[in-house]
């Protein structure tokens, strides 16, 4: 019940047990990985053997690899920020173009077409993933066996990882642009021409500014997802794993503490990202 | 007053310009692919490039128990899960949106997305260091005198369940606030002047307004625990009995393409019409929803 309405102190206190217990429950695995991070055995296992940096910073002289010893996890690392990146560019570029196509021009299909651009969030990641692969092979193999051309980016790999995963992440992008192109002031720009500004001016000068927030928030979002995704991504990847892959490979097999190293790692690093988030918002607010 | 032709001439230019990257994109990459994937899922093999038309790989499906058994499965364990979340998540936005106010409230927000700003691999990481054998759960268990040795927690219906539940709560709880915070306390309050237990305040009023929240968090969970592949194999093990795994062996273990085609075709339809039928259900549009995002 609502504080304005008379509430028994035993629903007050029931209310706050549930607070307490469903934030434990969300913070439990992240706490775990952390704490078992710095744990002084060969297994992310209680009990607690003492505190060690080793699943950090361990060359392989100690009979332990560090995570960023590790050559495997570093390099798969930097294929995650590489498919990341390429991924944000495309979203956000295609994102804008059709945030504009459909706030800004009005013809026949319009209806039909923003539609389907939401579309790709309701088919499952598995989906994507193995109908672009068979696309991608059918293409191939027209393209082998009619033109005598071989495609080698068609087969799995990061190319195909990055067209995946763009798949959908577009829409999000499109969706992030649309929302805050839809309350921009028009007559801003007319303001613009009748000053005599091109048209190009006007979308430097005045929209692409406008759009700002949203083209970094749209990019930041991009990325984490890219980062993170991995339904998609195993359908398409080749010998070159991105993180994601490489930890659930490596969790099969039962992992040494350095996956929570890279786990706390990716914490810290989403955290700064929060924060620098926040506090560009704080600044926006108070100015 | 009628557009000069070369005005005209460079609107339409400019048109066709911002249409293409969105046709190439949902083109190329959605469209096509998936008829491709029908192609695929309605031929047989009779011979080396040997194809015919055909329902083989749809019989198969039916056909072997192994196969329907793990689709209903996979179903049932994914209803089952939005149930549950929709209950658990559903407190927890009561008091972000109506309890606590402002600061309070901003930060039980937060505290809520922190653990989905990090991967899936990753939480799933977490719970296993939590339920395996040798983990730390068994081993408080065993502290506290409840069992006598370490009893294994991973490889359970349950711990799936509990794994689907933790990965889709934000999913839900998402929704349900934006839906209960234009919720008018002023109507809760007469119901309650009128002699309205909380039972019937929620039944009468509260639920009929979150209405379109709840459907939204619903069908957003449903298709991502249907979908889902790091918390059922890696929780559940080796018999994980989930479907997407099923289409990851035929696609990639076996090059199987055509019975992966129809398994993909079979989930992408149970998920489909699971949108639809939640739309249906409370009389609202597909871009209303998903633009509520």
């Amino acid at each position: 019940m609502i504080p304005s309405l008379p509430r028994p102190a035993w629903l007050r206190a029931a209310t706050a047990l549930y607070v307490t217990a469903f934030l434990t429950f969300l913070f439990l695995p992240l706490i775990v990985i952390s704490v078992f991070a710095f744990n002084n055995a060969p297994y992310p296992a209680p009990p607690w053997h003492g505190f060690t940096l080793n699943w950090f910073f361990a060359d392989s002289s100690t009979g332990r690899v560090g995570m960023f010893h590790d050559g495997e996890l570093m390099r798969s690392i930097g294929t995650s920020c590489q498919i990341g990146l390429w991924v944000t560019l495309l979203s956000v570029l295609v994102g804008l173009s059709n945030a504009l196509l459909i706030e800004r021009h009005d013809f026949r299909g319009k209806q039909l077409l923003s539609i389907m651009m939401l579309v790709p969030l309701v088919i499952p990641g598995v989906i994507l993933g193995v109908s672009i692969l068979a696309f991608a092979s059918r293409i191939a193999q027209f393209a082998s066996g009619h033109l005598h051309l071989y495609l080698r980016f068609l087969r799995p790999g990061l190319t195909l990882v990055v067209l995946g995963q763009f798949s959908y992440i577009a829409t999000i992008a499109t969706l992030t642009l649309r929302a805050r192109l839809s309350r921009f002031d028009r007559t801003l720009e007319d303001a613009a021409m009748n000053l005599g500004a091109s048209r190009m001016a006007v979308f430097r000068t005045i929209l692409l500014p406008y759009l700002r927030p949203a083209l970094i928030g749209s990019a930041m979002i991009s990325f984490l997802l890219s980062f993170a995704d991995f339904n998609t991504t195993l359908m398409l990847v080749g010998g070159n794993p991105p993180l994601t892959v490489l930890m659930y490979d490596r969790m099969h097999q039962g992992a040494t503490p350095v996956l929570n190293a890279v786990s706390v790692f990716l914490m810290a690093a989403s955290a700064l990202l929060a924060l620098a988030l926040m506090r560009r918002g704080a600044r926006r607010g108070t100015a | 007053m009628a557009e000069p032709a070369a005005a005209r001439a460079r609107r339409s230019w400019r048109l066709g310009l911002l249409m293409a990257p969105a046709l190439a994109w949902l083109g190329l990459l959605i469209l096509l692919p998936h008829v491709e994937l029908a192609m695929l899922s309605f031929r047989k093999q009779i011979g080396p490039r040997e194809y015919v038309p055909s329902l083989y790989q749809y019989r198969t499906f039916f056909e072997q128990p192994e196969y329907w058994h793990t689709f209903v499965r996979t179903a049932w364990m994914s209803a089952v899960a939005t149930f549950a979340t929709l209950c658990l998540a559903f407190p927890i936005a009561w008091v972000i949106a109506k309890i606590t106010r402002g600061r309070a409230s901003a930060w039980l927000l937060l505290a809520c997305m922190i653990p989905f700003w990090i991967s899936e691999t990753v939480r799933t990481l977490g719970w296993m260091i939590l339920l395996r054998q040798s983990g730390v759960l068994p081993a408080l268990l065993v502290d506290l005198g409840i069992t006598s040795h370490p009893v294994e927690l991973l490889y359970r219906d349950a711990t799936i369940m509990v794994g689907l539940i933790y990965t889709s709560m934000l999913f839900m709880i998402v929704p349900l606030i934006s839906s209960l915070e234009s919720l008018d306390n002023a109507l809760i309050e007469a119901a309650y002047d009128l002699g309205a237990g909380g039972f019937t305040v929620l039944r009468k009023i509260v639920i009929p307004h979150a209405a379109p929240g709840i459907t939204a968090g619903c069908i957003i969970v449903f298709m991502l625990t249907l979908g889902d592949y790091i918390t059922p194999t890696l929780l559940g093990g080796k018999d994980s009995g989930w479907f997407t795994e099923q289409i990851y062996t035929q696609f990639i273990t076996r090059f199987n393409w055509g019975q992966g085609a129809a398994f993909g075709f079979l989930l992408l339809g149970l998920s489909t019409a699971m949108v639809v039928a939640g739309l249906k259900l409370t009389g609202q549009r597909f871009g209303d929803v998903m633009g509520r995002r």
